[in-house]
């Protein structure tokens, strides 16, 4: 039996719908393509209909069904809170369980078939085509994110030299008596952005936390989700769930708010015993303000030469409504001046693994950040989550502007040094 | 079925792209929030005015009903084939084509979305005041053929007030221009006022000039709790009476204020039995003296307490709590029927009183909240559909209480229009020879019927109107 809700678990939210429309003022793909069959009444309106037998899943129907961002943007207009975002994952698995996988769904699924070859690959063995790659498991969401190295519109970060697992050992000591966290770290830090992975552990360190950042834990999930993996899913969560168990922590920090949405809010939804586990995850800007970080930063003597900083919501922390926490952290920073930019809770356009079919839809929504963005004046677009960061900054080259996306902990660890030692 | 000669014909004018008969799309174009289902035979999308034309002049040479669709947030099924045919969907359509800062005017396509439309004129210190609780996601097209209204309405009217001109598609698959870009224009019969409110069934709109207004400097919100819902209700006629015209005056009755304690948790003391929202906008030193002169006005009505908010945070917190009214009434009873008849001012108090009696003698809740300083009373009657009776309980109140607005010299609809929702109770408000002049009008434009055909009148010929 499946681990994850079905179509049919929804059933209830999904008569649930009014029809009233409002969800087409919140939805990215509709607004890109005005189109109803992108927006959540639309797509609920055929999960209904393929409930009630009256559609197959036709092409048509799998094409409208991959016009999401799984962003959940609709959830929070909608009266009933009809979750489209969850019974969107809930037809693609579906689709996959009926239709099969895609071909890289399928590459995917036969190396987890095999754990000796998956654990080769986990621990960085060189793989396959794209020379980008090399360094990446084939279980990972990445691979989900750029199937294939012909992506020649989109500007990606290299691959990192060292992954964060090669700068870092399992377990890091830290203050005698101060308890243990766990770092997921994800796809993207651990590969693509370990700098972001290094900052995380300095300001983690700082606070005086031991760090259990076991080298074994995988992708979170998210964009096997997205692209109808069930299984993988559920691959994928069993073994985080059972590497984390292997230490005792009481907290899993994230740094990406994909994977904080993935682990935490996700698992949770599963049918299985992860409650104990989803529990656990915290995003890392919380975090700070629960230990009392931000309270330090922001008695610290301003700096003279400021840097002007605006905020992109992910939308795995807006959905879970962490909105206050970020700009807390932002405000409190000496080293900053922080202002607010017009659509900052707009959707970046990466949706787990939409850009990659739609680049051009993904590019389209994207491009509406830039007009708030300009007018903040702002020489930095601060995110919580390395995926926007990257969409982000493909959105502003693509715009010509000179502002760099980055992440929240650049700053704080730049603003470590004033902080005297401890917590 | 449409033939495929004539889907080829359409993909000639549109691009292929902009037509589909695929089932899943004719599924996502067969319904709107009345939550009804048609199934169109095809779905086409215009980019431009010419697109529409030829659409349309197909479609009259073939026959085909043609259903114009703005976002389809209609509550009366305007949009809905109920007659097969192509649904043609103007969201496309949605550049704001010029503001003129000079004029005030505005000269916009028909699916640019309302709010989009307000912030871009108030961006440039204009105002744009008709703001149906739809406005982020309804199109100034579908606010046109509805003449919606919102809140504002009380001081500012309602979409019809802010029309100059309009392009039209005729349902010949012409092109006429109405009006223009003057505040003054007597050339030739209003046709502005025909297409505006006709639902789609005379013309399709594919271009507006709107009249704007400047952006009032600020304004004042408060909320104030009654004793009674009569107090309430009183107040209301007492404000105007005492000349004075808010920006709005919404209220809220016993059930609505308990739905929302239950969805919010907001603090509003089991003594309040009805709630009024009173805003006021205009330069700030004449606010405070409005302010106090509607409190004044009220003083003596039973009051439980008042809420002033002096910054835009306050302000918003409560228009919070009349926002969350709509999806907080499921706490009654999972169906809603939703009217929003309209009566004079100064009946509200009868009117609220006639529901009350309505609601006991058929045994069915009746909540009520809405744009009283109009007259326009949002009601709604919450029944269990899975009930036995309940479908007919729920009609025959509502039949009785549109002939109570209408006996208080009130309409069946202030905002949302006909459809084929109210269709069966036109002949209350309309006498035959109203009704038989607007078909003459309809049959004279459309002789084919091929414009949202099955709307407003039930009949066809006018001669077979029978009224209730
Ligand atoms: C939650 C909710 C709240 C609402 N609140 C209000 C409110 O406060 N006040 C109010 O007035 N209404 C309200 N409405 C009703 C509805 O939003 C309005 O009637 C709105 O004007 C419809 O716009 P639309 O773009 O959705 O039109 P649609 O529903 O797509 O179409 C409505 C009618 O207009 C016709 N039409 C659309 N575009 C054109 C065009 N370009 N030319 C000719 N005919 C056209 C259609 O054929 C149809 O008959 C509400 C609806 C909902 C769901
Ligand atoms: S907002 Fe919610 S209820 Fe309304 S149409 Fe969209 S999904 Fe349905
Ligand atoms: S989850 Fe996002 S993309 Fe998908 S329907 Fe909702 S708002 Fe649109």
């Amino acid at each position: 039996m499946s681990k994850h809700k079905t179509l049919k678990d929804f059933e209830q939210q999904i008569r649930e719908c009014v029809k009233c429309g409002a969800c087409q003022a919140n939805c990215p793909t509709y607004g890109s393509k005005r189109k109803e069959g992108a927006v959540a009444r639309g797509k609920i309106t055929l999960a209904a209909s393929v409930l009630d037998g009256e559609t197959k899943l036709e092409k048509e129907l799998l094409q409208d069904m991959s016009m999401c961002m799984m962003c959940g943007s609709c959830v929070t207009v909608c009266p009933n809170k009809v979750p489209t975002d969850q019974i969107v994952g809930a037809m693609r698995r579906q689709i996959t369980d009926e239709k099969g996988m895609s071909l890289i769904g399928k590459g995917v699924e036969t190396v987890l078939g095999h754990p000796k070859l998956m654990k080769t690959l986990i621990k960085g063995g060189a793989l396959a085509s794209p020379l980008l790659f090399k360094k990446v498991p084939e279980s990972s969401g990445l691979r989900l994110r750029f199937p294939t190295p012909i992506m020649n519109k989109r500007t990606i970060p290299p691959m990192a030299k060292k992954t964060l697992f090669d700068r870092f050992p399992e377990f890091i000591e830290g203050k005698p008596g101060m308890p243990t966290v766990g770092f997921f770290t994800g796809c993207s830090i651990t590969y693509m952005y370990p700098e972001i992975g290094e900052k995380m552990v300095r300001v983690l360190k700082h606070m005086g936390f031991s760090i259990y950042m076991p080298h074994s834990q995988g992708c979170c999930g998210i964009p096997g989700l997205s692209s109808g993996a069930g299984k993988l899913v559920e691959k994928l969560a069993e073994n985080n769930v059972k590497v984390f168990g292997e230490r005792k922590v009481d907290h899993i920090v994230t740094a990406c708010a994909s994977c904080n949405g993935g682990i935490g809010e996700y698992y949770e939804t599963m049918k299985a015993d992860y409650d104990a586990f989803a529990h656990k995850v915290v995003d890392i800007q919380v975090f700070l303000q629960q230990q009392g970080l931000v309270e330090k930063l922001a008695a610290l003597p301003k700096w003279d030469k400021r840097t002007r900083v605006t905020y992109h919501d992910p939308c795995h922390l807006r959905l879970q409504g962490i909105t206050k926490e970020p700009r807390a952290v932002l405000k409190a920073l000496p080293n900053i001046d922080f202002v607010e930019m017009e659509g900052a809770g707009k959707c970046c356009g990466l949706g787990g693994t939409f850009s990659v079919y739609h680049y051009d839809t993904s590019k389209d929504i994207g491009a509406k950040k830039i007009p708030g963005l300009k007018e903040s004046g702002a020489s930095h677009l601060a995110t919580a989550c390395p995926g926007c960061i990257m969409q982000l900054q493909d959105n502003i080259n693509h715009a010509g502007l000179s502002v760099e996306a980055c992440h929240i902990l650049d700053f704080v660890n730049e603003a470590l040094d004033d902080l005297k030692e401890g917590r | 079925m449409i033939e495929d000669r004539v889907v080829r014909i359409l993909e000639d004018i549109v691009g292929k792209d902009n037509v589909t008969t695929a089932k899943t799309d004719l599924i996502t174009h067969s319904y709107d929030a009345t939550q009804q289902k048609f199934l169109p035979e095809v779905v086409v999308h215009a980019e431009n005015t010419e697109q529409v034309a030829k659409v349309v002049r197909r479609a009259n040479e073939e026959k085909i009903p043609v259903l114009p669709r703005g976002a389809g947030s209609g509550f009366t099924g305007g949009t809905l084939p109920v007659e097969g045919g192509i649904v043609l969907v103007l969201t496309k359509m949605d550049k704001i084509i010029d503001i003129d800062t000079d004029n005030l005017t505005a000269v916009v396509e028909p699916g640019v979305v309302t709010a989009n439309f307000q912030k871009a004129v108030e961006k440039v210190g204009l105002f744009y005041p008709p703001d149906p609780a739809s406005q982020a996601y309804s199109t100034l097209g579908g606010n046109l053929a509805e003449n919606a209204g919102g809140p504002r309405c009380v001081k500012y009217g309602v979409t019809k007030d802010y029309i100059l001109g309009l392009e039209v598609v005729t349902p010949q698959g012409d092109i006429i221009k109405t009006g223009g870009q003057t505040m003054k224009n007597v050339v030739g019969y209003d046709l502005t006022r025909l297409f505006v409110g006709a639902e789609g069934t005379l013309g399709i709109i594919t271009k507006i000039i709107f009249k704007l207004l400047p952006k009032p400097a600020a304004k004042k919100t408060m909320l104030v709790q009654f004793e009674t819902i009569d107090g309430a209700a009183q107040s209301v006629s007492e404000i105007i009476r005492g000349k004075i015209i808010p920006t709005t005056l919404e209220f809220m009755d016993a059930t609505t204020i308990d739905c929302v304690r239950k969805a919010t948790g907001i603090d509003i003391p089991e003594a309040c039995k009805a709630v009024l929202i009173i805003e006021v906008d205009g330069d700030p030193d004449v606010l405070e003296d409005q302010a106090s002169r509607i409190l004044k006005i009220i003083e003596p009505l039973g009051i439980v307490g008042t809420r002033v908010a002096n910054t835009p945070e306050e302000s918003e917190d409560i228009w919070k709590v009349r926002r969350s009214v709509s999806a907080s009434l499921r706490k009654v009873n999972p169906n809603k029927f939703n009217e929003d008849i309209v009566v004079p001012r100064s009946k509200v108090p009868d009117m609220i009183r006639a529901l009350e009696g309505i609601s006991q003698r058929h045994g069915v809740p009746i909540v009520n909240f809405g744009h009283a300083g109009d007259g326009n009373i949002h009601v709604n009657v919450m029944v269990d559909l899975k009930i036995e009776g309940m479908d007919k309980k729920a009609h025959d109140a509502i039949e009785e209480l549109f002939q109570a607005a209408v006996d208080l010299g009130g309409s069946l609809s202030g905002e949302h229009g006909i459809g084929i929702a109210k269709a069966p109770y036109l002949g209350m408000e309309l006498d035959q020879a109203a009704i038989a002049y607007m078909q003459t009008i309809k049959k004279a434009l459309d002789p084919n019927g091929i414009l949202n055909p099955g709307k407003i009148f039930l009949e066809k010929q006018p001669n077979e109107v029978v009224g209730h």
